[in-house]
């Protein structure tokens, strides 16, 4: 009877001399396979890399937005809707929120101005996000000058950058004292830009949000899981396009596998007839054809997914940047959390192991057919 | 031991290169004997040694192996039987180029699923029977046409085989290897192995170890001796 | 439809699947109409020949099937936070009727060719290939179930389009709602407990009858199919309950999270197994009167069986683990 296990390391020892001693065949293949492997798997680590980025940073956000519409459009919103909500049963908290944007026309760029819940830094100073930082060459203790509504200049002193793991949201971020914001934009003193919930149960946001609808029927209503699902799309929506752009390079890379499998040169057909020859069965051949596309795999598949989460992770995928982030004047300079988990091993490997093992298939079969008394005419 | 009935062998069957190697031959081979299979080449000597030794199938007519029939036998089942039945010496010698010469004789094992380290010690006391063994770790391309050859003996006797079977195993040797050769065969023959030679070289056929001479050509047998 | 890259992937792992599963069809026709193991002629070496190339892909197809199956659910899972009232796998699942057809379907074509390939190992011991005709029915069986499964994954996401409403776990498994799979739980956990060990004991007691004296091969199989079913329900109805250490929480996808380590793989990895080395078993029953498989085929049998068999011990030790060990108590409520 035979042993299965000595079996296969013999033919895996025979499979992997035989790799080694067509170096030059190989080394091409394992190339091409690492690359798109490579290719692949950045765009995989990225996109879910800022997934699960944006998912952390909603976490810290209101589960319910209530804003004021008008024609349509989003207005101020008077704060003594907030007496009418704090009577819904389920609401924990309101409160009212100012924000707004402010262009710069020194740099081109669009700034978002906050009044945080607890604005510790005093009257006339503000803090700013490191994108700002960077660009206006502005740091603490500067001052930075704003025009408000009216045309006034106002002078804002800077009393501290932001420093947030997440450069994502806090990039282009000046937060502002409430009286100063008001100064700046000239928002009236009982509005708010709109009204943020906080609710005891969470399965309870749809009934409330329903409820605010019918008292309040002149605002919309905003769920924080409403956004994380948009961003979620948009990020899925943008990796999957990647993959599928980068398919064409993926067929490319098939033939060229399914090519070399069936090209066997004189001296492969020779070989595997000899070992027909000496009492190697088919389904030996097959099994050590296996074993090589094994090798061949594997190690392409770890280099390529090694060398993708070293782009990534430690390079803030530089080859990516523009396609994945949009366009903006402020660049957040933001590394990417390492996340890796299984499902995206997994993926990577139906996209680019299985392909090439069913690339190869037939050639390998068809290789290990030859007829043994080849070797004899 | 062996008997082939009525033997066919039609290569492109149905194509306009149609060709018959084999026409109706029906033979006996006795067991520890040494028979040589005599004639020019296209005579179909080879074609017979590939059928003999289970590396081809009939196109009619049966052959059977020890009172067992094996025409019919799916190729799983005769490359077993052939691994352990049989081993081969080639024209060609066919070693593998760019492994050393141990794992070359070591290979025929292989699908047996042995342990490595015995497959081992078994190719080397092979090698040494023929004493080659200071030559195990060279690459095969280094060696010269006897040692080669002495090499292809070894591998042929990996499994243990009863019956050895041999084509033109004297074709790449100059007189006085080919008579050390035929020495070996004879050994083997003592061996109580069966063992079976094509070749059209005086050397072989007019050899003492020689028990049997059957002439071939055209697909035909002519026997004597 | 999402862009997901795993959803990308599983699409081309379907396509390739199913047109591995096809080419094998094709020529296994060509094989059950010429098949003719005594005559030797080259059509016939043509045909044996061809048998090792679809052994192969059926193999990789295995392979493929089930890491497709677990991906399939891991995505789910992932895609949950797009839909409303979706808390994990289980609602992405519900969002379209092509869902959970498609699971079932990935369940049952791994199921068939585990099988198969248990057919194809009997086959190619015996000396004249006994099971080929049958096993290339089989795969004609197979061809069709495989291909309507791509076509509902294919289906499923493509009419998956986010803010769906859909029920997530909390209301689909939890007593009150009015569909087939809530019915499980409104079972008394204590009578699917009995119902469980009653099963799982005897399923063993059969198994270990048929090792020793190799008779009621058909019972043992037929155990171990009912055991399958009777597991999944017990799942849902108990066993993830204690996992969960709640009493409303019957999700069976959730046990694949990292929170409870990942332990509904090796939860289903073992079930899985053990069934289709049962399923295997009886399979071969019919065929031990051949004449060439009368030697080897009660051995692989009694294999299969003790596989099966410390599968199936193995699964229910780590389902009882919680019930234990935890501090859980379910009866009481």
């Amino acid at each position: 009877m035979r042993n299965s296990i000595e079996h296969q390391k013999n033919i895996i020892d025979f499979a992997l001399s035989s790799l080694l001693r067509r170096k030059g065949k190989n080394a091409g293949l394992l190339f091409v396979y690492t690359l798109v492997v490579f290719a692949l798997a950045s765009v995989v680590f990225f996109t879910h890399s800022i997934r699960k980025e944006a998912s952390i940073i909603l976490e810290g956000t209101p589960e319910m937005i209530v804003q004021k519409i008008v024609a349509g459009r989003h207005d101020l919103i008077p704060l003594i809707y907030m007496d009418r909500i704090e009577k819904i049963r389920g609401v924990s908290s309101v409160k009212g929120r100012l924000w707004g944007y402010y262009y710069d026309p020194v740099v081109g760029a669009n700034y978002t101005l906050i009044v945080p819940e607890n604005f510790r830094s005093g009257e006339g100073n503000i803090v700013i996000g490191e994108g700002i930082s960077r660009t206006r060459l502005a740091f603490e203790g500067d001052t930075l000058e704003f025009r408000a509504y009216s045309g006034k200049i106002i002078n804002l002193k800077i009393k501290n950058i932001i420093s947030s793991e997440s450069e994502l949201l806090s990039s282009d971020l000046i937060m502002v004292s409430e009286n100063d914001f008001r100064r700046l934009f000239g928002t009236p003193v009982d509005y708010a830009v709109d009204l943020t919930l906080n609710v005891r149960n969470p399965r309870e946001l749809s009934t409330i949000a329903l409820k605010i609808s019918e008292i309040l029927p002149d605002t919309r209503i905003i769920l924080r899981d409403e956004i994380l699902r948009t961003y979620d799309s948009v990020f899925n929506w943008r990796g999957g396009i990647l993959i599928v752009i980068l398919s064409g390079a993926l067929l490319a890379f098939i033939i060229f596998a399914w090519d070399k499998a069936s090209g066997l040169s004189l001296d492969e057909r020779r070989e595997i007839g000899i070992l027909k020859a000496i009492g190697w069965e088919t389904s030996d051949i097959i099994l050590m054809k296996f074993w090589e596309g094994i090798g061949i795999s594997l190690t392409s598949f770890f280099s390529g997914i090694m060398l993708a989460y070293i782009h990534v992770f430690f390079t803030s995928a530089s080859l990516f940047e523009p396609v994945l982030k949009g366009w903006s004047v402020l660049y957040p300079q933001f590394k990417p959390i390492p996340f890796i988990d299984a499902s995206q091993i997994a993926t990577l490997f139906f996209l680019t192991v299985v392909p090439y093992t069913v690339a190869t298939v037939i050639p390998s079969w068809r290789a290990a057919t030859i007829d043994p008394d080849s070797v004899m005419r | 031991m062996i008997e082939l009935v009525n033997i066919r062998k039609v290569f492109n069957m149905g194509k306009p290169n149609e060709f018959t190697a084999i026409n109706g031959i029906s033979m006996q081979i006795d067991s520890g004997k040494m028979t040589v299979l005599k004639g020019p080449s296209g005579s179909g000597k080879t074609t017979l040694l590939s059928l003999i030794g289970c590396m081809a199938r009939p196109t009619s007519g049966r052959i059977h192996l020890m009172d067992r029939e094996i025409t019919s036998l799916p190729e799983r089942f005769l490359t077993e039987i052939r691994r352990k039945t049989f081993g081969f010496i080639f024209q060609q010698f066919n070693l593998i180029k760019g492994i050393t010469v141990l794992e070359n004789v070591m290979l025929p094992a292989y699908p047996g699923g042995e342990k490595y380290s015995l497959l081992k010690k078994r190719a080397m006391h092979l090698l040494d029977i023929f004493d080659i063994s200071r030559k195990a770790r060279d690459r095969v391309e280094w060696l010269s046409g006897g040692e080669a050859q002495r090499v292809t003996i070894a591998r042929a006797l990996m499994n243990n085989p009863f019956i050895v079977i041999a084509d033109e195993p004297t074709s790449h040797l100059d007189t006085k290897l080919s008579r050390e050769l035929m020495g070996i065969m004879g050994r083997l023959k003592e061996d109580n192995r069966t063992v079976l030679i094509a070749s059209h070289d005086p050397v072989v056929y007019e050899s003492d170890a020689v028990d049997r001479v059957i002439r071939i050509a055209d697909g035909k047998i002519e026997e004597h001796r | 439809m999402i862009f997901h890259p795993s959803i990308i992937a599983l699409y081309v792992a379907s396509l390739l699947v199913s047109f591995m599963i096809s080419y094998s069809a094709y020529y296994g026709i060509q094989i059950l109409r010429k098949w003719d193991i005594e005559s030797g002629s080259e059509l016939q070496l043509v045909l044996e020949r061809r048998t090792y190339l679809i052994s192969t892909i059926l193999t990789y197809l295995f392979v493929f099937q089930l890491i497709s199956l677990f991906l399939y659910i891991y995505t789910a899972e992932q895609l949950h936070v797009l839909f409303v009232g979706a808390m994990c796998a289980a609602g992405t699942l519900y969002v379209n009727t092509c869902g959970y057809p498609a699971l079932i379907l990935k369940m049952v074509t791994f199921l068939l060719a585990g099988l198969w390939l248990i057919l194809n190992y009997a086959d190619n011991k015996a000396y004249d290939y006994p099971l080929t005709k049958r096993k290339y029915l089989l795969l004609l069986i197979i061809t069709p179930l495989l291909l309507t499964e791509t076509a509902l994954q294919t289906a499923f996401f493509l009419r998956l389009r986010p803010d769906l409403i859909t029920s997530c776990c909390g209301t689909l498994f939890s007593t009150g709602s009015k569909n087939v799979i809530s019915e499980v739980f409104s079972l008394p956990s204590m009578q699917v407990k009995i119902a469980f060990y009653l099963c799982m004991a005897s399923t063993v007691a059969s198994g270990i009858h048929f090792y020793r004296k190799g008779k009621g091969g058909y019972l043992f199989s037929s155990m171990s199919i009912i055991m399958f079913f009777v597991s999944i329900i017990a799942t849902i109805s108990f066993i993830s309950l204690y996992f969960y250490e709640l009493p409303t929480h019957h999700c069976p996808f959730c046990l694949l999270q990292k929170e409870y380590g990942y332990i509904g793989y090796l939860l289903y990895l073992t079930l899985f197994g053990s069934t289709v080395f049962g399923i295997g078993t009886g399979a071969l029953m019919p065929f031990r009167n051949v004449k060439s498989l009368t030697t080897i085929l009660p051995s692989i049998q009694r294999r299969l069986t003790l596989l099966s068999l410390i599968l199936l011990v193995i699964f229910s030790a780590i389902a009882t683990y919680p019930m234990v060990f935890y501090d859980f108590t379910l009866e009481g409520y």
